[in-house]
């Protein structure tokens, strides 16, 4: 035991030497062990690896490399290895240097089988544990945590002292922690030492590593482990809730943006807008126009196409919801269903006139640079589009109640909203506040349109997937306040994706349908109806 | 007496509908089967097909007119009940492929075999018998109504209110019949039927017999209809329409009565549904699409909202533009149109087809009836 580790002890000194002197080193264990290559003895192989392996020369990973692609040649006659580049250049093992003349004439491919393969796998993971980008460096780690391999532990204790990023060092030390878990001769204090690694982890990869442990195990060591997963597991379902509840309030944004201009309709005139979805659309189709514009004349300004997007699509939305407040819905008022009809078939309208201008296809609409990619909050995943999508929506909402609360136009649609006659009658007129109304229901739409296009296929049915559910939440909601609206979309949203896991996507939309017939069942006008003499009219 | 109440019911535009139905009804089958393929007044055997397919959504249409020009309830999920008739007619013609499936299994559905399903799942079972089968074309969409008008009416939900929800029901059973663990073939339905009590699908004789049933379904939708709005019961239904508050206050159990109409409206939709699945020759859940049942409101209100007779017009007349443009180089302008006749109608003809000519036959006779020294006042809604 003594000498094993005095020599153990030795041979991490010749590494670091080895390290040191990489480039001048000659014969040394690297030479050695590309000998042992031109043996064409399986057994010798793996020696050579192995020797290889450990050697520290620059040149190790790549002859392993070519090894497990079969681009390892050695001449027997020569006791000398080669290395073949893929357009057929040959390069000395050895030195690295390119053959000059004419290569060896009984050159062959050195053999694998897959026992070999194996281990070329692990001598590889452990020699890209010392590569110089940090990112390499990582997946190493990853890929030994993996394969529990007992061959990387040497590898593991060079790196961990020299390693100097710490995110990469925690995923060394956890991947020496699962090595050391399943070493067989390992003591039982290390791997309670290593039990306790893991469990800070806690994913499902720690999961599995402990879930996976052999029956030989000690009692001591399977307690810990179970200890553990218990904890792991209580920590994961914790994790689990809180991206459901991510996705929901995902959701539930994009249902508020899509009903809030709905409910600012319904509310304010009582009018059923089947239309609205085609506003949506419009607004997304807006954004497909900006995008190829700035494409074609200046690709520079592509990140600013949103922001130029945005006061585009609310104009255009806005002013076909006046064209039809003033052509159509004005002349239907006190009739909502007729109004619904209409709306129905304008909608029809819309669709078809966009597949007939744009075609039938999906269109791309891309992301800006700082609306794509995502970062890792604990255990959950955020996307970009989706926070900023959040941030949109509420910023609109806010916007709206402020406009409501602050502005004269809004003190007049409120006033409109709760008593249409009298409002009237107190001259306000009404006829105004209900086209420019409905223009910034639309409006809203449309801006609701440029979000939906960053995570949604732009087509000319994108506005029809989302009218029922907008219907849902105004209904839900109930009408004339827009923090009904709000709990609303958000309710629905999240109770959608808690469903989900249990239900699938499509009973858990059903189950939400039903939830939603029966609760107009309880409470007909929402969940924060208007009341007062007027709800009846 | 029941004699007595339908022909009280029949005026004299009834009676001439219900002629010109039976006319048709025998006049179509015969030229198609009776005349040689070579005679100018000879019907194609597509022609049969295309119009039975009309005469269906026509019983649709009515049905549909019950609630909404009667009883001012706007359903647009009545697609929903149609293709739950349909569903329940393909069950039974499912079960009578028998061994001729393309797996030949003797119990289980082509599709079931294919997604591996051990046995026949309980809601499939009797539906080997045609008469059970057609007692749940009416109970399936007849229960489906009861069970959601008394929850909707129960709470007064009204106007769009009920509209929306009618709209996400059938919305929620298109999802759910669009999955294949329903055990109704998933998206691709219930096709490739064989045999209706014995006789073969295909055959000119039975579509022509499937033709004549869906007259005469018809003519016996529109006497049910016009007994009921053309009796007290009826009145009462059209006050329901112009005064919900006022009749409630007057007495009368306002939901009850829109319970009941609802309920034989969507059994008519249920057999409408029925006959036209064997004429087509497939249900699939796209039946189900909100689209579709708005659809089917805009033919009431093409032919004339509370007037049956346009209901069934208007069927017919939007059906036939619809297969007119989409059949040939005009296919990409039929939504122009069919969006337009939504506006155009809701705008500018508001009473509809038959409902403006009414109009102004009633205006004349009013105007004959005041020359002629008689005061007349017509009744006008009170809200």
């Amino acid at each position: 035991m003594r000498a094993f580790s005095d020599r153990f002890i030795a041979l991490v000194c010749a590494l670091g030497v080895l390290a040191v002197l990489m480039t001048g080193a000659r014969a040394g264990p690297y030479e050695d062990g590309l000998l042992r290559f031109t043996a064409d003895s399986f057994d010798e192989t793996i020696e050579g690896i192995n020797t290889v392996a450990t050697s520290g020369n620059a040149l190790a990973a790549q002859v392993i490399g070519a090894l497990q692609e079969g681009r390892l040649l050695f001449s027997a006659n020569e006791k000398r290895v080669f290395v073949r580049e893929p357009p057929d250049r040959l390069i000395d093992a050895a030195s690295g240097q390119p053959v000059a003349g004419s290569a060896p004439s009984d050159l062959a491919p050195v053999r694998l089988n897959n026992r070999l393969r194996r281990i070329v796998e692990a001598a590889l993971g452990g020699l890209t544990l010392m590569a110089p980008d940090a990112g390499k460096r990582f997946e190493a780690a990853q890929a030994v945590l993996k394969s529990k391999d007992a061959n990387a532990l040497g590898a593991l204790d060079q790196a961990i002292p020299r390693e100097t990023d710490a995110r990469v060092k925690q995923a060394l030390i956890e991947a020496r922690a699962a090595v050391v878990l399943y070493l067989d001769n390992a003591p039982d204090a290390d791997k309670i030492d290593a039990i306790a690694v893991i469990r800070q982890r806690g994913d499902q990869d720690a999961l599995a590593l402990l879930g996976g442990l052999p029956a030989s195990a000690s009692p001591p060591v399977k307690k810990g482990a179970a200890d553990a997963i218990a904890s792991i597991e209580s920590g994961l379902a914790f994790w689990s809730a809180l991206q459901n509840a991510w996705y929901g309030l995902s959701l539930g944004s994009v249902l508020l943006l899509a009903a809030i201009g709905l409910a600012i309709t319904f509310g304010v005139m009582g009018v059923i807008n089947m239309a609205h979805g085609e506003m949506v659309m419009l607004g997304a189709y807006t954004t497909f126009v900006v995008q190829q514009l700035i494409r074609a004349h200046n690709p520079a300004l592509f990140d600013y196409s949103l922001a130029i997007a945005i006061p585009l699509a609310f104009l255009v939305a806005g002013f076909v919801g006046i064209l039809i407040e003033r052509g159509i819905i004005c002349f239907l008022y006190g009739r909502p269903l007729e109004t619904l009809l209409a709306t129905w078939g304008l909608s029809l309208i819309l669709q078809q006139g966009v597949r007939t201008i744009f075609g039938p296809t999906n269109k791309d609409v891309g992301n800006p640079s700082w609306m794509s990619g995502s970062f890792d909050l604990g255990q959950i995943t955020i996307t970009y589009n989706r926070l900023w999508i959040i941030v949109f929506t509420l910023l609109i909402f806010m916007g709206l109640l402020a406009l409501l609360r602050f502005t004269r136009f809004g003190l007049e649609m409120r006033a409109v909203t709760q008593n249409r006659a009298m409002a009237a009658s107190m001259g306000i007129r009404t006829s105004r506040i209900d086209a420019l109304t409905f223009g910034l229901g639309s409006g809203i739409a449309g801006l609701a349109g440029v979000a939906l296009s960053q995570i949604d296929n732009v087509s000319p049915n994108l506005g029809q997937g989302y009218i029922i559910d907008s219907f849902m939440v105004v209904v839900f909601g109930g009408v004339g306040n827009l923090w009904g609206t709000l709990v609303g979309a958000f309710t629905l949203g999240i109770a959608n994706k808690f469903l989900e896991p249990y239900a699938g996507a499509v009973l858990a939309k059903i189950a939400i349908l039903v939830l939603i017939i029966l609760f107009i069942q309880k409470r007909p006008r929402g969940l924060f109806a208007l009341k007062g003499r007027a709800v009846e009219a | 007496m029941i004699a007595g109440l339908v022909l009280r019911s029949l005026d004299r535009g009834a009676l001439a509908f219900l002629a010109t139905l039976a006319a048709i009804g025998v006049l179509v089958p015969v030229l198609n089967l009776a005349l040689p393929a070579t005679s100018p007044f000879h019907l194609s055997s597509y022609f049969v097909a295309v119009f039975g397919k009309y005469l269906c959504y026509a019983l649709l249409a009515l049905s549909i007119d019950l609630i909404w020009g009667y009883c001012g309830i706007l359903s647009l999920g009545h697609g929903a009940f149609f293709a739950l008739g349909g569903y329940a007619m393909g069950m039974y013609l499912m079960r009578q492929i028998g061994t001729r499936g393309v797996y030949a299994h003797p119990v289980l559905p082509d599709f079931m075999v294919f997604l591996n399903w051990p046995e026949l799942p309980i809601y499939w079972y009797g539906f080997q018998h045609f008469a059970y089968a057609a007692f749940m074309v009416l109970f399936v969409p007849g229960l489906l109504a009861f069970v959601f008008g008394w929850f909707a009416f129960r709470s007064r939900v009204t106007g769009v209110y009920l509209s929306i929800i009618t709209q996400a029901l059938t919305f929620a059973l298109m999802l759910g019949f669009f999955r294949n663990n329903f055990g109704f073939g998933g998206n691709n339905g219930l096709t490739d039927f064989k045999d209706i009590l014995g006789f073969n699908v295909q055959a000119p004789g039975t579509r022509a017999a499937l033709f004549v049933s869906s007259t005469l379904a018809l003519m016996l939708g529109f006497i049910i209809c016009r007994v009921i709005v053309s009796s007290k019961f009826g009145k009462v239904l059209v006050a329901i329409r112009d005064a919900e508050a006022r009749t409630r206050f007057l007495g009368y159990r306002v939901e009850a009565y829109k319970l009941f109409v609802f309920t034989l409206s969507a059994c008519m939709a249920g057999v409408a549904g029925a006959l036209y699945v064997p004429q087509v020759g497939i249900i699939n859940p796209s039946e189900f699409s909100p689209g579709n049942s708005i659809e089917a409101v805009i033919w009431v209100a093409v032919g004339g909202r509370g007037t049956l007779t346009g209901a069934v017009l208007g069927a017919v007349l939007v059906n036939y533009g619809k297969t007119y443009f989409t059949s040939g180089v005009l296919a990409p302008y039929w939504l122009f149109v069919l969006g337009g006749l939504f506006v155009a109608v809701t705008l500018l003809l508001p009473r509809g087809i038959v409902g403006t000519i009414q109009h102004h036959w009633r205006e004349w006779r009013e105007r004959r009836r005041i020359t002629a020294g008689v005061p007349y006042a017509a009744p006008r809604p009170a809200e």
